[in-house]
């Protein structure tokens, strides 16, 4: 489902028959990079009391001063539905795009995993880190960041794994998402 | 054409430009630029209010009575601040406003400089969208854009911020009123196919309703033309909500009244009853549903609105229309007219026959009084003796206003100004004045409560002194008497701060203001009062003593659906006390 600005915005033919059950769905959302506009998302979905898991920002064009928001939500199709309307009502959003609904999006995400330790666990450590291609980004004697690029459930795993070998603390960026396939958004 | 001009004067030529001849403010340190090329021309006129929410209301009292855009200014800080309820109001009742507040210099801001306030900030969820100018070059486009955002699409307020020293700086002006800023650009027709389904769907329909809304006035006069053509052409009973009230006459056949919480019997039960639900510029408000699970449980459901988040918000509906009321029913009708369908002569006239039955129980029946004034009585005969004047009627919040929907009845769109979605005590006086500055030789009459009226009151200094004749007709019953109702209906009859005591001398009041008072208890002595105010060609605040204690009936009590109606004449104070449920306690 595609909500474009400019263009009918009818649901008549949008409307799809959705399971009811409430999962996490992932937005993008086309917007004018211009002061203020992360606000008005973030308030729009704190003041309307929906939920945001993940949210990444950036400037995708910088010529025409267009940023990619991309967030993850849940609820029900009905709610869904509205935060995409809501969201599409705002005067700086071009386009909200479901990706969840569109099928089956690249979804990626990036972290920085700080672990210390001597001996068999920091051996541990490296062999995990191997074995999820995670690239060794700082080393000390006692030391090592990861950084990991993947789908969020991998790097959920890598982190949950790192926990019994020493992880100190993790940055992760949110997420990066796009739909499969030649067209864009 | 281009030319050079300081920020402050640029805003000044915005407003020519875009034909706005009166504006409402108040001003202060961060807009005297703006103040002072006020001074020094002669197109825009400036209304100095009392306060900012009145600047704000009486902008949306202008902007509602003669649907142009309504436009108020106003200093940083607390300007803007009081500013935020005119604006919320009219964020809700989509009422196209343009509000310019000053800031504090560019350098200033960020360092809790004096009056300055996060206006953008605050005011980002109760505008349609917001801007801080940072540079000159970009104060032309934001002015013009101000305007088109605030009057297109789904109408609504808009502010803009401008800190003292842009309006200080030189820049180039240009007119680019007719051009775009941002990528803003709602549709306005709706798809073919829709249009046909619904055609089909009312066609067929045997127990059809039109439920109208605010949409269709916000359209304008062509939309309001088109919905009675429509009404004419199908033969369909039309129901509003309180912001729609004028746009099919209250005198016309197919009328049913007012529907929601304090709607008519016939209007509710008919939406409640309906199998085909035209929904025309209304949004399904919590007002206007009752109890969601059991609203109009048996009926297909066309919505038309031109805003998309509006569709299945509240209320699933089984087809959807996006798109301006005007455009789709221009469409409908053209439809209508080319499949030419033959309706089922004999089930319209059993629905009709079963809507007269409800028709029947006089839902606005009150018990009168020969001692005492009843509140109904007093809108009847204020009605009744207005009819044929050129007549606005605003409204504050409260049980008067509820009244002034159900007793006044209105024929025309753009004559009842009320504050409805966010409901706010104090709107009607301001807005009174707005409405009276558009229409100068017209009657222009705000029905009041004695609660409301105090809470914007100052604004009689304002009517004063621009020789704006209001009249307030205040219903005095000495309580906030729809907070009493509540109280009688939720909370044992404990009336906690509902009664207003101390009340001010009502008629000495408006003499203190240099405004005329006007008291009247009797109803023998109604008619006479009213058309006394009437004749007052100055402002005049009427204090109509009503009994105390009276209800606002019919009442679809919170958490109750629209077949389970209180109604007025023959309910019990035990039933009023055991009428809201558990479950509707919670409500509001």
């Amino acid at each position: 489902m595609m909500i474009v600005a400019g263009q009918s915005q009818s649901a008549y033919f949008l409307e799809e028959e959705l399971p009811s059950t409430e999962r996490s769905h992932t937005l993008s959302v086309l917007v004018d990079n211009e002061p203020g506009v992360l606000a008005r998302v973030v308030g729009l979905f704190s003041g309307r009391g929906y939920n945001i898991e993940s949210l990444t920002v950036s400037e995708i064009e910088h010529s025409s001063h267009m940023s990619r928001i991309t967030i993850v939500t849940t609820g029900r199709p009905p709610v869904i539905s509205q935060i995409m309307h809501q969201l599409g009502r705002l005067v700086p959003v071009h386009k909200v795009v479901n990706l969840t609904w569109a099928g089956d999006a690249l979804e990626r995400e990036l972290a920085l995993v700080k672990v210390s330790g001597k001996g068999e666990i920091r051996d541990e450590a490296l062999r995990l880190a191997q074995a999820f291609s995670a690239r060794i980004v700082d080393a000390t004697l006692d030391s090592y960041v990861f950084e990991i690029t993947g789908a969020p459930a991998d790097i959920d795993r890598f982190v949950g794994l790192m926990k019994d070998c020493g992880l100190v603390e993790l940055a992760r960026t949110g997420l990066a998402a796009l739909a499969r396939g030649r067209t864009g958004i | 054409m281009t030319r050079q001009m300081t920020g402050a004067e640029m805003v000044i030529q915005a407003l020519i430009d875009q034909g706005v001849d009166t504006i409402f403010g108040y001003p202060g340190g961060a807009v005297l630029p703006i103040f002072d090329e006020l001074f020094q021309q002669e197109d825009v006129r400036h209304i100095l209010v009392r306060h900012e929410q009145g600047a704000g209301h009486a902008a949306e009292g202008y902007a509602r009575s003669t649907g142009k855009v309504g436009v108020a200014l106003a200093t940083s800080g607390p300007g803007a601040t009081n500013m935020v309820t005119a604006l919320t109001d009219a964020l809700l009742d989509s009422i196209p406003m343009v509000c310019i507040t000053g800031q504090v210099p560019t350098t200033l801001i960020g360092t809790d400089a004096f009056q300055e306030a996060d206006t953008v900030g605050i005011t980002r969820p109760c505008t349609k969208h917001n801007w801080l100018v940072r540079r000159i070059e970009d104060l032309p486009a934001i002015l013009h854009e101000a305007f088109r955002i605030a009057t297109t699409g789904r109408p609504g307020p808009v502010l803009v911020d401008i800190p003292k020293n842009i309006q200080f700086q030189t820049g180039t002006y240009e007119n680019c009123k007719d051009k775009a800023l941002t990528q803003y650009h709602p549709a306005v027709k709706a798809p073919d196919a829709a249009i046909r389904e619904a055609v089909e769907l009312m066609a067929a329909a045997k127990k059809p309703i039109l439920y109208t809304g605010g949409g269709v006035i916000n359209s304008g006069p062509k939309a309001v033309a088109l919905l009675r053509d429509f009404v004419k052409l199908t033969g369909f009973p039309i129901t509003s909500t309180l912001m729609g009230l004028g746009a099919y006459p209250a005198s016309g056949r197919n009328w049913l009244g007012m529907l929601g919480m304090h709607g008519t019997y016939e209007a509710n039960l008919a939406m409640h009853d309906c199998d085909v639900m035209v929904c025309v510029g209304a949004r399904f408000d919590d007002r206007i549903t009752g109890r969601i699970d059991a609203f109009s449980p048996n009926s297909k459901k066309i919505h038309i609105d031109i805003d998309p988040s509006s569709i299945n918000k509240n209320v699933v509906v089984d087809l959807p229309i996006v798109g301006d009321v005007g455009h789709v029913l221009e469409d409908l009708i053209a439809a209508w007219n080319a499949r030419k369908p033959v309706q089922d002569k004999a089930a319209h006239a059993a629905w009709w026959k079963q809507i007269d039955g409800w028709r029947a129980k006089k839902c606005l029946t009150y018990r009168p009084s020969a001692e005492a004034i009843m509140p109904q009585y007093a809108i009847e005969r204020l009605h009744a003796l207005t009819a044929g004047r050129d007549t606005y009627i605003t409204t504050e919040v409260g049980q008067h206003q509820m009244w002034a929907a159900q007793y006044y009845h209105f024929d025309e769109p753009n004559r009842f100004m009320t504050s409805g979605g966010l409901g706010t005590m104090g709107y009607g006086l301001p807005a009174a004045i707005g409405t009276q500055l558009a229409h100068p030789g017209a009657l222009v009459i705000d029905i009041a409560g004695d609660a409301s009226i105090q809470m914007n009151i100052q604004e009689m200094s304002t009517a004063v002194q621009h020789n704006a004749p209001v009249k307030a007709f205040i219903l005095n019953n000495q309580y906030m008497g729809m907070v009493r109702q509540w109280q009688q209906l939720l909370h044992g009859n404990r009336l906690s701060h509902s009664y207003v005591d101390s009340q001010p001398d009502f008629v000495r009041l408006a003499e203190a203001y240099g405004a005329v008072g006007i008291r009247c208890s009797k109803p023998a002595d109604l008619d006479d009062a009213i058309e006394e105010m009437i004749r007052i060609d100055r402002p005049v605040l009427f204090d109509c003593h009503v009994v105390s204690l009276a209800n606002c009936f019919p009442m679809i009590p919170s958490g109750k659906a629209h077949n389970e109606m209180l109604l007025g004449a023959d309910v019990s104070d035990e039933e009023i006390e055991t009428a809201i449920g558990t479950a509707g306690k919670v409500l509001v």
